[in-house]
């Protein structure tokens, strides 16, 4: 009975249980065996699962496309870096602040556009997330700092017996976000919305005709994706301890865009995989200097060739992308 | 009033650069439905290939054709050139994910941005690159007390020309039927017998040509290029052709004329440093009033 209970828990834990196990094994032994520099770029790492998970709400399981995301993580970085320097409110009490920040944010800018289709959503994201970022640029009411930012973030503390100052710490702050986003998106995608936003990402207007409100789950998939990004944005503020606009731009929104699409859409290990490469990848092929962008924008493009459909494609039963993958058809019909 | 007119006429300007760069994007999403991220990166590489034709041929072309003559060969080299890279492009990165739907298609049009953005940066150096600023003689005209620059002038009517020139092409001649044909409806297009391989292959020459003049235009005007220059003027060309409606090419023109005076405008008259947010906000406005841009059709979803 026990199980019946939690179904989503049960099912990670039991299915394929000694892969879960030594993944995460893996993850709290390696810190321990690598230097600093392999912790902050695992922690790294931890940040892109993040923002990948949030935008995976989105683009993966509603099949909404959104170029601004990097937006939402801005929103929460620097609600994090002002409300911190300015009025010294602990980072910790401000982890959800930012979330309801971003997502706040996330409801009241896409309330009015959300019925748009396709490509015409993906621009208002794309155009949101740069009004964003121009508008932290201007400095608006002297808040921002301008292009230079915020400075002399706090580190997270419970009192004063635990203080995250080192990276170590902060490694497992991010992970442990991680993990708890994984259980919860696990769970959710098994449940009565889960279900209706894939209903409404494979035949929108069938699900209106089932009787699901495709707006607000729709509005609901942005305002919890933007509370994640706004969570990494806060882990990212403290650890970086100063935020500026540069941070946030166009470029951050394709990566987190790219980190869906190369993992897979929909499916969480998929996303962590995408996270890697993204982070990872330029730092293993750091001697190759100049020319490891040029191998970056390669390997992007023949891992589309090969495994279109990403590295770990999500496996359930009958869903399939096929209505969203299959718009265009051939360019040889 | 001769303030106001002057400030139009600088948007017009910026706006043919937009209007020329977003007209690639435009074809190119009429025919395969794909954001050509790549597409400001050829106008960057325009730019770098016309620049060295200037800076290093200048003195031999101008010897033996006349300023003219040089500018001439700088246009033509880097619009061959990048006709040619728009090809390679679309044979290498795009035409081995179409059969895969769009998505995939957006994550390689991105990778091969990143390829040429950072070719770019090891074949000429990650610093702003200063443009031959002497080549066309600073020359300022007053046309009834509006203020000119000969470059300017220049740059209107070689920018209207390509439009008008395109836009020929496009409307009335029996490949822009096809190509306009395919836009709308591919299926049935090829059916028709219209070879959709030569339509998309005509799409990536010009495109990336028309950017590539443009590239050589705006090194002329502000007088120096960098090689991350592609995604601003990139973003700002996309979101033109979205303002007048995607896949339209006389959508895209006037797209890009609009956002340009928009943008000069806004500059002048609200705030120099909101600009870009006051153009970003316009564009969603029309979007959310009409969702399919200024000149584009009401299409119904496929169901």
């Amino acid at each position: 009975m026990e199980q019946a209970s939690f179904p989503g828990i049960a099912k990670i834990f039991s299915s394929p249980p000694l892969r879960i196990t030594l993944i995460t094994a893996l993850f709290l032994i390696y810190p321990f065996l690598v230097s600093d520099y392999f912790i902050d770029i695992a922690f790294y790492f931890g940040i892109y699962a993040l923002l990948g998970l949030s935008l995976n709400i989105v683009l993966g399981e509603v099949g909404l496309f959104d170029l601004g995301h990097a937006g939402f993580y801005a929103i929460g970085a620097y609600t994090t870096a002002i409300l911190n320097t300015k009025f010294g409110v602990p980072i910790l009490v401000l982890l959800p602040l930012s979330a309801l920040a971003a997502a706040l944010f996330a409801y009241v800018v896409f309330s009015p556009v959300i019925h748009l289709q396709g490509d015409y959503l993906l621009i208002v994201t794309l155009g949101m997330g740069e009004i964003v970022r121009l508008a932290l640029i201007n400095n608006p009411f002297g808040l921002t700092g301008g292009p230079n930012g915020v400075f002399g973030i706090d580190f997270p503390s419970l009192g004063a017996f635990l203080v995250v100052d080192s990276s170590l710490e902060y490694y497992f702050l991010i992970w442990l976000i991680v993990g708890l986003t994984i259980l919860g998106l696990t769970r959710l995608q098994d449940s009565r919305i889960g279900r209706a936003w894939n209903y409404i990402r494979e035949d929108e207007t069938a699900a209106n005709a089932s009787g699901i409100d495709s707006r607000s789950y729709k509005l609901l998939a942005f305002v919890l994706g933007a509370a994640l990004a706004g969570v990494a944005g806060n882990v990212y503020a403290s650890k970086l301890m100063c935020v500026s606009p540069e941070s946030f731009t166009f470029w951050e929104s394709c990566l987190i865009f790219c980190i869906v699409l190369i993992g897979g859409m929909g499916s969480i290990p998929g996303v962590l995989i995408g996270a890697a490469f993204i982070s990872l990848f330029p730092e293993i092929f750091r001697p190759f200097a100049m020319y490891r962008m040029l191998i970056f924008g390669s390997a992007m493009i023949l891992m589309m060739m090969f495994r279109p459909g990403g590295v770990w494609p999500r496996k359930r039963g009958a869903v399939q992308y096929e209505s969203l993958l299959g718009d265009t058809g051939r360019a040889d019909v | 009033m001769h303030v106001i007119l002057e400030q139009i006429i600088n948007g017009l300007t910026i706006g043919s650069f937009y209007a020329l760069i977003a007209l690639g994007y435009s074809m190119v999403y009429g025919v395969l439905k794909l954001i050509n991220f790549a597409h400001g990166d050829f106008f960057t590489l325009g730019s770098y290939l016309g620049y060295t034709v200037l800076v290093f041929g200048a003195a031999l072309l101008t010897a033996h054709f006349g300023l003219w003559g040089a500018l001439t060969a700088a246009l033509i080299f880097a619009a061959v050139s990048l006709a040619l890279v728009g090809l390679i492009v679309e044979r290498l990165a795009y035409r081995p994910v179409y059969p895969a739907g769009r998505l995939p298609a957006v994550v390689s049009a991105l990778g091969a941005s990143i390829f040429l953005q950072n070719t770019i940066m090891v074949g000429w150096g990650p610093r702003f690159q200063a443009y031959p600023s002497e080549l066309i003689p600073n020359v300022h005209l007053q046309i009834g007390g509006i203020h000119l620059s000969l470059l300017q002038i220049l740059i209107l009517v070689m920018s209207f020309l390509l439009m008008g020139l395109l836009y020929y092409i496009v409307q009335k001649t029996t490949f822009g039927a096809a190509i306009r044909a395919t836009a709308h409806d591919r299926k049935t297009a090829s059916l028709m017998g219209i070879n959709i391989n030569k339509v998309i292959l005509f799409i990536f020459t010009l495109g990336p040509a028309l950017g590539a003049m443009t590239g050589i235009m705006v090194g002329m005007y502000y007088r120096q290029i960098s090689f991350t220059m592609g995604w601003n003027y990139g973003l700002k060309a996309f979101t033109a052709s979205v303002l007048g409606g995607i896949g339209n090419i006389p959508g895209a023109m006037i797209g890009g004329l609009i956002l340009g005076v928009l943008e000069m405008l806004g500059a002048a008259y609200i705030s120099a440093a909101w600009k870009d947010v006051f153009v970003f906000i316009i564009l969603i406005l029309v979007l959310i009033f009409r969702p399919t841009g200024i000149l584009g059709e009401k299409v119904a979803e496929k169901v």
